[in-house]
């Protein structure tokens, strides 16, 4: 199958947000080939016909009742929080629109 | 005989909690000289992250009080335990091995935690860990490696190698494991315990730090197969937190460890999961114990799974994907390390920075990997087919146990290798895991248990157990049995010969 | 960042294209508790104070889906003439954004609840009502995510700010997700088609009861899709304008994209695939990210929930509980209350049919009810840029009003600033009129002594009607109006004026 390109590791490491070096890139980009190669053999077995197993103990329906219940307590929220400002998790400038 | 004779960290739970029962020794005493022993051999095994002694004591103290107040309290009550830290406690650290949760104390307890709570069993400590479980040798924690209590040069196992060299360095008799491809079976093998991975489903993932979601599942680990039935039935049913437990009624496993009898069970060997590329002394050892369990009356067959061959190729697909999502919410926005925060970059920048700093190489490999796997275009060749493979290895355990009762295999192919021996050879690190992956991907329950040492290097073997999804006990019939004739024939477990450090 | 394009006037970029729209509805259900969590979905809570590690994403926390939302999807999916799926999964949506705890979506992709179903609209034309039937593509589930506040910078928007503050608890508040067809052949009536249609989407949801769709509140958000296609030929490429909240600004939204759309390509330009971002106060939008690079989102199925597999037997159960068809309701409603298609019409377009309806049942006869609704209250709210139920008038308020009126102790015109002070906040009916002093002057002796006060005044008036010039009587009633504020009854002025001179009629 593919053969990983340096482009396309920092392209993945862009969507999985991990600012990688050079180094790390050039590294990665060799091992990804040969563990995703390896890998690869699974599509010789996967015909058409065959359902993918998504969930392993097959399972439906899974419901709760829509009654509320107490969370947390702010104080429990804040504590982990490594910027909180007026009662809110504090974040970076945000660039682009989502 | 009275325990307090003999040391007590080497007393197994099911002795332990009978003596406490009995009035012979506090739980207050049994906690501390785990502590103890903990401070006297952890700095050589590492096997805790964190430990926890004034909480373990007003625990025990509290479980003493009640007792004497008459009070009904659990089979395991005032018996201690290693905990991974991959498991939430309320208030304690919990790292899962990463700096990126350096620091973290959760503000609520895993639904396993809590269940350890009510059958008052004693938290000691949180335990190392692979880097989010990512790995089969305790290797890849950020907090360093941990050592093997039957050679400090070679690894436990892993990921959870430090819940496993805890148990076998006599720290604690009872530990928690996780195991998403072999994590409680793989270190339960290379160091002389007892493991077992229920069915999925079986016990509660909720406040269990996800891996991979769809093949995570926390199990009991100590030394005998008693312990570890006791242990499992504190912790195993149905929870409405995690929508994937399973709310039938949890099968009788402590009665089926009690019978330990394999007489007319039919045994089948995986042919799949034998022959090249197991250690001789593996090979040996298992061959042994088959012949054992012949003597005792199972009825032993070959069978065949001919797409267990793919299970390594679909595992290393659908872990990754799903750990990428799930390790996505490690941003630094809302717990944890946030790195590169200057108040000029964008949060793009300081999640991909945090992300960088915080993550070890395994980690990043395989969320790399995940990425891929998932994105449009190659979803259909890796995901995708990886997720057909997962039902052709289900099909394949069907047809088996439509011929027999339980499988049995080599836990892993090899015995515990040195530490640094295969840290920078993913793919041969991943193939430890040869024969306990395919357990995960059908959802099944398996154990490890104790077979000997290799001759070749004197280390412990392991051999699995695989049965049904929901006939956990019947692990706990055979393993048992296995266990009770091999014990007869040495006169003691087998980590009575482990190292006394 | 910012452009903006130079527009061509709407009917000429309707007779060189044919619009294709395309609409996607978020609305937030109004169930009790949160989509995966027993946390409250309360509007207006102190920040960070609705949340718990399931909705805060916390390790290890894991999600339980909601019935009631799983219920309230299928009934919605089937007022919308969809199919229920048997079997089907919930998926992740994967990509970082520090509003969304997990960074992923719980949401559905190839597998929704439900789905291929239809909802007919009719829009007022010059030629009469006309129906169009907006075929739906799909009804699903998921989450919402937490509220980001702008800090620093000149404006409190996103561009230019220094940093963000997050607050949680809309995260994980249940979302349906409501998807059309493509939409073509509407032509100059696309945005009226586009505005009718979440019109009916919002007032089936309320019938149905699974939400109130407080849009005030941001409870429905909608995605307009626009693409232009010249008659006879392939689609154009579409652009996406995001954050459309009000049933005013997705007309406002689609007429403005076409005029853009037509002038780019009426130019020679092309349209490129992008987001764009819809502002309230201009009535158009700003480019945002192009899809050049789409998004990967890299969807799964969700492990950690099991799939929904609704029995035939529950789904006939759900459709048991729908009320009437708006279809049909509809009909009904023009035949009880007699009245035109025209001016039935002109209550849809309003948007007041509920209330008109609300307001019927709450005793006031319709015309009055369709009186206030589409006159004087629609006349406010457009004046004030806000839908008519945001005003805050209740079908109660109106009653009290019209039983007032019946008693003469007021007249339109009081009634009138009655509804001004309601909607002010004022109070109530009864409220209103105590503290402005509304109440219709009856006093006779009051009305005589403004009268004789008027007489005063207009010496010469007064002379011409004591001369049998009856119709100069107006300046006088006039003078008396103008002193008692409007407060008098203008006829009985006339009368007691005319019988105070010896006039007769
Ligand atoms: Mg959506
Ligand atoms: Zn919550």
């Amino acid at each position: 199958m593919a053969s990983i390109t340096r482009e396309e590791v920092e392209h993945l490491a862009r969507l999985a947000r991990l600012q990688l070096s050079d180094a790390e890139i050039d590294h990665y980009a060799g091992q990804l080939d040969v563990i995703l190669q390896s890998v690869a053999r699974v599509s010789e077995v996967a015909e058409a016909d065959i359902p993918p197993t998504s969930h392993p103990i097959p399972m439906v329906n899974v419901f709760r009742d829509d009654v509320v219940r107490p969370g947390l307590d702010r104080e429990a929220v804040a504590a982990g929080a490594p910027a909180w400002e007026d009662d809110r998790f504090r974040v970076p400038r945000i660039l682009d629109e989502e | 005989m009275a325990v307090m004779e003999h040391d007590l960290v080497r007393q197994d739970a099911a002795t332990l909690a009978r003596a406490m029962g009995d009035g012979e020794v506090s739980s207050e005493e049994v906690t501390r000289a785990h502590l103890d022993r903990i401070t006297a051999v952890d700095d050589r095994v590492h096997a805790f992250l964190h430990v926890m002694p004034e909480r373990a004591i007003a625990a025990a103290r509290d479980v003493d009080r009640r007792r004497a107040a008459g009070e009904p309290l659990g089979p395991l009550a005032g018996v201690p335990l290693a905990l991974k830290d991959v498991l939430t406690m309320e208030g304690e650290p919990t790292t899962c091995g990463s700096r990126i949760l350096e620091g973290w104390r959760p503000p609520y307890d895993s639904t396993v935690v809590e269940r350890l709570r009510s059958a008052d069993v004693i938290i000691l400590g949180k335990t190392n860990m692979d880097e989010f479980a990512m790995g089969s040798s305790t290797e890849h924690s950020a907090y360093g490696p941990t050592r093997n209590p039957w050679d400090l040069d070679r690894i436990p196992g892993g990921s959870g190698g430090g819940s496993a060299a805890a148990l076998a360095a006599f720290e604690a008799p009872l530990a928690i494991g996780t195991d998403t491809g072999g994590s409680i079976r793989q270190p339960a093998a290379v160091t002389g315990t007892v493991g077992v991975k229920p069915t999925y489903g079986g016990v509660s993932r909720y406040g269990l730090v996800a891996l991979a979601s769809s093949l995570d599942q926390a199990g009991p680990c100590a030394r005998t197969v008693l312990d570890t039935a006791l242990l499992h039935a504190a912790i195993a049913g149905h929870d409405a937190r995690d929508s994937t437990s399973i709310s039938a009624p949890v099968p009788d496993v402590v009665a089926a460890a009690r019978a330990a009898d394999v007489r007319g069970m039919r045994i089948g060997l995986v042919r799949e999961l034998s022959g090249e590329g197991y250690q001789a002394g593996v090979s040996q050892r298992f061959d042994e114990a088959v012949g054992i369990l012949t003597d005792l009356g199972a009825e032993v067959v070959e069978v065949s799974c001919p797409h267990f061959e793919y299970a390594l190729a679909a595992y290393y697909l659908i872990l990754p994907s799903e750990a990428s999502s799930n390790l996505a919410r490690f941003d630094g926005m809302r717990y944890g390390l946030r790195a590169g925060d200057d108040d000029a970059r964008s949060v793009e920048e300081v999640m991909a920075l945090t992300r960088e700093a915080g993550f070890g190489a395994e980690v990043k490999r395989r969320i790399m990997i995940g990425t891929y796997a998932l994105s449009s275009g190659y979803y259909d060749a890796y995901y995708g087919s990886a997720q057909k493979v997962r039902t052709l290895i289900t099909r394949d355990f069907e047809a088996a146990f439509d011929k027999v009762d339980v499988l049995v295999s080599p836990t892993a192919p090899t015995t515990a290798f040195r530490i640094g021996e295969k840290v920078d050879d993913p793919l041969a690190m991943y193939l430890n895991d040869i024969a306990t992956i395919p357990v995960n991907l059908a959802g099944n329950a398996a154990m490890s248990l104790p077979i000997g040492l290799a001759p070749e290097d004197g280390l412990p073997v392991g051999l699995q157990i695989m049965a049904p999804p929901l006939a956990d006990d019947r692990l706990y019939r055979a393993g048992g049995a296995l266990e009770a004739a091999l014990v007869d024939r040495w006169g003691h477990l087998l980590i009575e010969e482990a190292p006394s450090l | 960042m910012t452009t903006t394009h130079d527009t061509i006037p709407f009917h000429e970029a309707i007779a060189a294209f044919d619009p294709v729209l395309g609409l996607e509805t978020h609305v937030e259900l109004g169930t009790a508790s949160k989509m995966f969590c027993s946390c409250p979905t309360a509007f207006g809570a102190d920040a960070n104070t609705q949340v718990c590690p399931v909705c805060l994403g916390l390790p290890g926390s894991m999600p339980v889906v909601n019935r009631t939302a799983v219920e309230s999807t299928i009934r919605m999916g089937l007022a919308l003439n969809c199919q229920t799926a048997e079997w089907c999964r919930f998926a992740r949506k994967n990509y970082f954004y520090p509003d969304m705890p997990k960074d992923y979506q719980v949401s559905q992709y190839d597998e929704p609840l439900c789905f291929n179903g239809w909802l007919d609209v009719t829009v007022e034309t010059e030629d009469g009502p006309r129906d169009f039937r907006v075929e739906i593509e799909r009804v699903h589930m998921e989450e919402d995510t937490g509220k980001l506040t702008h800090a620093g910078g000149a404006t409190g928007r996103i561009h230019g700010a220094d940093y963000s503050l997050v607050d949680y608890n809309r995260a994980g508040i249940p979302l349906i997700e409501i998807v059309t067809k493509p939409i073509a052949g509407a032509g100059a009536l696309a945005p009226l088609v586009a505005r009718a249609y979440v019109t009916q989407l919002r007032d089936l949801m309320r019938a149905l009861g699974v939400s109130d769709v407080r849009m005030e509140e941001g409870s429905l958000r909608c995605d307009v899709n626009v693409s232009l296609a010249r008659p006879g030929e392939p689609w154009g490429t579409r652009s996406e304008t995001k954050n459309v909240n009000s049933l005013r600004s997705v007309e406002r939204a689609v007429h403005s994209e076409i005029e853009r759309q037509a002038a780019v390509l009426l130019s020679g330009g092309r349209v490129i695939q992008e987001t764009r971002h819809f502002h309230e106060d201009t009535g158009r939008s700003t480019s945002g990210r192009s899809k050049e690079q789409a998004e990967d989102y890299r969807y799964f199925p969700e492990p950690d929930l099991v799939p929904v597999a609704p029995s035939r037997e529950w789904v006939e159960e759900l459709r048991g509980t729908l009320p009437e068809p708006p279809s049909v309701k509809r009909a009904r409603l023009r035949a009880e209350w007699g009245i035109s298609d025209h001016d039935f019409q002109t209550i849809v377009n309003a948007g007041a049919l509920a209330l008109v309806e609300d307001t019927v049942a709450a005793g006031v006869d319709q015309a009055s009810a369709r009186k206030w609704w589409t006159g004087e209250l629609t006349r406010i709210a457009n004046d004030r840029g806000v839908e008519l139920e945001s005003l805050g008038v209740t079908p109660a308020q109106i009653l009290r009003v019209e039983e007032l009126v019946a008693t003469g102790a007021l007249n339109d015109k009081l009634a009138r600033q009655v509804f001004d002070g309601i909607i002010a906040g004022e109070g109530g009916v009864d409220e209103v009129v105590a503290a402005r002093g509304l109440a219709v002057v009856s006093d006779d002796s009051a009305l005589l002594a403004a009268i004789d006060a008027a007489l005063e005044e207009q010496p010469d008036v007064a002379e011409k009607i004591r001369g049998g010039k009856v119709q100069a009587a107006g300046a006088i009633v006039g003078s008396v109006m103008k002193a008692t504020r409007g407060q008098a009854d203008a006829a009985k002025v006339r009368a007691l004026l005319l019988e105070r001179l010896g006039v007769q009629e």
